[in-house]
């Protein structure tokens, strides 16, 4: 069962290696994401486990993730048929990128998956470095100037981080063999966590600073997020909604997993200080750049950063209704993030820009389009009924119910000129006039490519209103976060 | 093997390993670089082959001979057929040069040596002892990577980088599981292909492989 969420795109990556990218397969990796979600549900349902020769694990926080990478490569692949037929219309791209496509996002969305199942901090890095390689071909698809230089930073940063990331492991192998664990043993998670106070501390604070930052990078937290906006808006607009949407959280998960280690190893203090730097510093990055930002899709970019900001926080707050608010959060932003980038892809396709000014006024010109974009937009903010709104009011009580108020206070400061930021722009780019002579429509029919934007922002605001069956996982996720596996005595001492 | 002769040896190799690392500084000359950096893979590869033969583990020295047929072989060919099809090169203009560059490495060193002390400190050995030998080449790497402007040579400072969290990861706990070990170097080899992959697509579209180039993305 647990190797179904990997096996599956694999299988689709190969039909689309034999087949090529045609009316038919096109949907072929919806129906893999969609077996994915069934079976990250099943997972879910069947309680903790390990399988492959113990290469993989799941527990709660795991199946958690697996259901956001299964639903935000649902909504990616369905919308993916209609852009790559539009690119094909444009002439962007032929055949054979077609069939790349295909073939890498269902390698990457694999890959993901391996990274939540892994049981190793090992294996996890495997699965995440192999990520950034399987999108650098994503992020350069239509080979213009931009999309290589674009592809060109997002590897080499992302590589040199997940080396930093890397020597963190290595470290972390040496404290954990020298604690008296097995080779083996010393990098997998359950035994990382139950063995933490016996890792040695001095050791163990340069491996967790050397992780945080290495995966910090991937997961667009400042100062290594260089790279993001320019690889988020120069990808495809359903590969931008994974990366986003997902990927960056995947990476984040990485540091939830290093978490309950530091804090069973150092105390709950080193950790924290270093996520609140790391988490204010993106919160300035952003709202430093959103603000009179030109371009709709390095908008979202740097919105990710804000978000994946708050998600660090959140973390850093670290008790039990905090870590519930990051990874509704993490969901929450999946499905926002996803819908915005799939509605930008369309907006781009038919203006043939992405700079907010050479197409304003798309309220009058698409409605439909622009009420969808609009309502995605206010999710991002954080108004209710979406989700977002309830799980950034849980991280902002739980800070300061934690006496870390000093680092929330700021923290909202920026969020406030964030707002301010993306609604300007969204106000040029929704409401602003039309230009004369193009006031009759830019021909953006939404009809299919619709259904996806419309569920994605459904499922948001229903979340925000109620959980539903999603309650006890989400609870039992947030636990392991907090306090390390149950199944390890010393973690569930403290 | 006596403990002086290991000793001796681990010495010989890591030595070595740093001298390629800083003379990666000295050269401007991409061939060259290329040439120092298939020379570190071999220093790497004899020293994981001299600690499989002390602890008398086959499975580690022959884990020895993959890692030097990679860092040694693989890696350094694909470069130099990177560099080919570019028509060789030098390092045109680096932002720091030469002689500054050798007294950075010096510091670089220095500050490898105060951050390495907690991991000594842990268990001491001469193998452990070596490991700020490996941080320092890591800091170079990373230096090469933000002064040197052409598109081989930063590839040459993250495989620096690589190099030496792999020299750390034999050093002090000679090497991680297998599993990783494979992963690891089969990302690694992937990388690289996909940089020479995009050096290509940026001289088709650039018309060179210079860095400062790159400035069609900004706010």
């Amino acid at each position: 069962m647990m190797i179904v969420p990997v096996a599956l795109p694999l299988v689709a990556a190969c039909l689309y290696a034999l087949f090529g990218w045609n009316r038919v397969t096109a949907w072929l990796g919806a129906l893999s994401a969609g077996g994915l979600l069934a079976a990250a549900v099943l997972l879910a349902r069947a309680g903790e486990g390990s399988g492959l020769w113990g290469l993989l694990r799941v527990d709660a926080l795991s199946a958690y993730m697996l259901i956001v990478i299964g639903v935000v490569a649902l909504l990616a692949m369905l919308a993916s048929p209609g852009y790559l037929r539009a690119d094909a219309v444009a002439g962007h791209t032929g055949p054979q990128a077609a069939r790349r496509y295909g073939i890498l996002t269902q390698c990457l969305v694999a890959a993901m998956a391996t990274a939540v199942l892994a049981a190793s901090l090992g294996m996890l890095w495997v699965a995440v470095e192999a990520t950034t390689i399987l999108t650098a071909f994503l992020v350069g698809h239509r080979r213009t100037r931009k999309a290589t230089e674009a592809a060109w930073k997002y590897v080499v940063i992302c590589s040199v981080g997940i080396a930093l990331a890397l020597l963190g492991l290595v470290m972390v192998h040496y404290a954990a063999v020298h604690a008296g664990l097995s080779s083996r043993e010393g990098l997998d998670w359950v035994s990382l966590a139950g063995h933490a106070e016996g890792l040695d501390p001095g050791v163990t604070r340069i491996a967790v600073a050397l992780l945080v930052l290495g995966f910090g990078t991937k997961a667009g937290l400042a100062p290594l997020h260089a790279w993001l906006p320019d690889a988020h808006s120069q990808a495809p607009a359903p590969v931008s909604a994974l990366m986003s949407g997902v990927l960056l959280s995947v990476a984040f998960y990485a540091i939830l997993r290093v978490k309950v280690v530091s804090d069973g190893a150092l105390g709950p203090g080193f950790c924290r200080m270093l996520l609140i730097v790391v988490a204010l510093a993106s919160l300035a990055v952003a709202a430093a750049l959103l603000i009179g930002q030109r371009d709709f899709k390095r908008m979202l970019a740097y919105s990710s950063i804000e978000h994946m900001g708050l998600i660090a926080l959140g973390a850093a707050i670290g008790n039990g209704l905090a870590l519930a608010a990051v990874l509704l959060h993490i969901l929450g932003h999946g499905l926002g993030k996803s819908v915005l980038f799939i509605g930008s892809g369309r907006i781009q396709q038919a203006a043939g820009s992405s700079r907010i000014d050479e197409v304003p006024g798309l309220g009058g010109r698409a409605p439909g389009l622009a009420t969808l974009f609009g309502l995605g937009l206010l999710a991002l903010l954080g108004l209710p009924p979406f989700s977002l709104f309830a799980s950034e009011l849980g991280i902002v009580r739980a800070g300061f119910a934690a006496g870390l108020g000093w680092a929330v206070a700021p923290a909202l400061v920026l969020m406030l000129v964030i707002v301010a930021g993306v609604g300007g722009a969204a106000g040029r780019l929704l409401l602003g006039d039309a230009p004369p002579g193009a006031a009759g429509g830019i021909g953006i029919r939404l009809r299919g490519a619709g259904v996806p934007l419309v569920a994605g922002l459904v499922v948001c605001a229903a979340l925000g209103v109620t959980l539903g069956p999603l309650r006890p996982l989400l609870e039992s996720a947030a636990t392991i976060a907090t306090i390390g596996p149950p199944a390890s005595p010393v973690g569930a001492a403290r | 093997m006596s403990d002086s002769v290991y000793v001796l040896l681990l010495d010989l190799a890591c030595g070595a390993f740093l001298l390629a690392g800083v003379l990666v500084l000295w050269r401007r000359d991409l061939a060259a670089i290329v040439w120092l950096f298939a020379l570190q893979g071999l220093a790497l590869a004899f020293l994981v082959v001299v600690l499989g033969l002390y602890q008398r583990q086959v499975e580690l020295v022959l884990v020895g001979v993959g890692v030097g047929g990679l860092r040694a072989g693989l890696l350094p060919y694909l470069m130099r057929r990177a560099l080919a099809a570019g028509g060789g090169g030098r390092e045109t203009r680096p932002l720091v040069n030469v002689s500054t560059s050798l007294l950075v490495a010096s510091v670089l060193a220095m500050l490898a040596y105060a951050v390495s002390q907690p991991l000594i400190r842990l268990a001491p050995s001469p193998a452990t002892q070596a490991v700020p030998i490996a941080l320092t080449v890591l800091l170079v790497g990373f230096f090469v990577l933000v002064t040197r402007r052409r598109a081989l040579s930063q590839v040459v400072g993250f495989l620096l980088i690589d190099n030496a969290v792999t020299a750390t990861a034999f050093l002090t706990t000679s090497g991680v599981p297998l599993v990783v070990e494979l992963g690891v170097s089969l990302d690694v080899l992937l990388a690289v292909l996909v940089l020479q992959v995009l050096t290509t697509r940026m001289r088709a579209a650039f018309g060179g492989t210079d860095l400062d180039e790159l400035r069609e993305l900004h706010d």
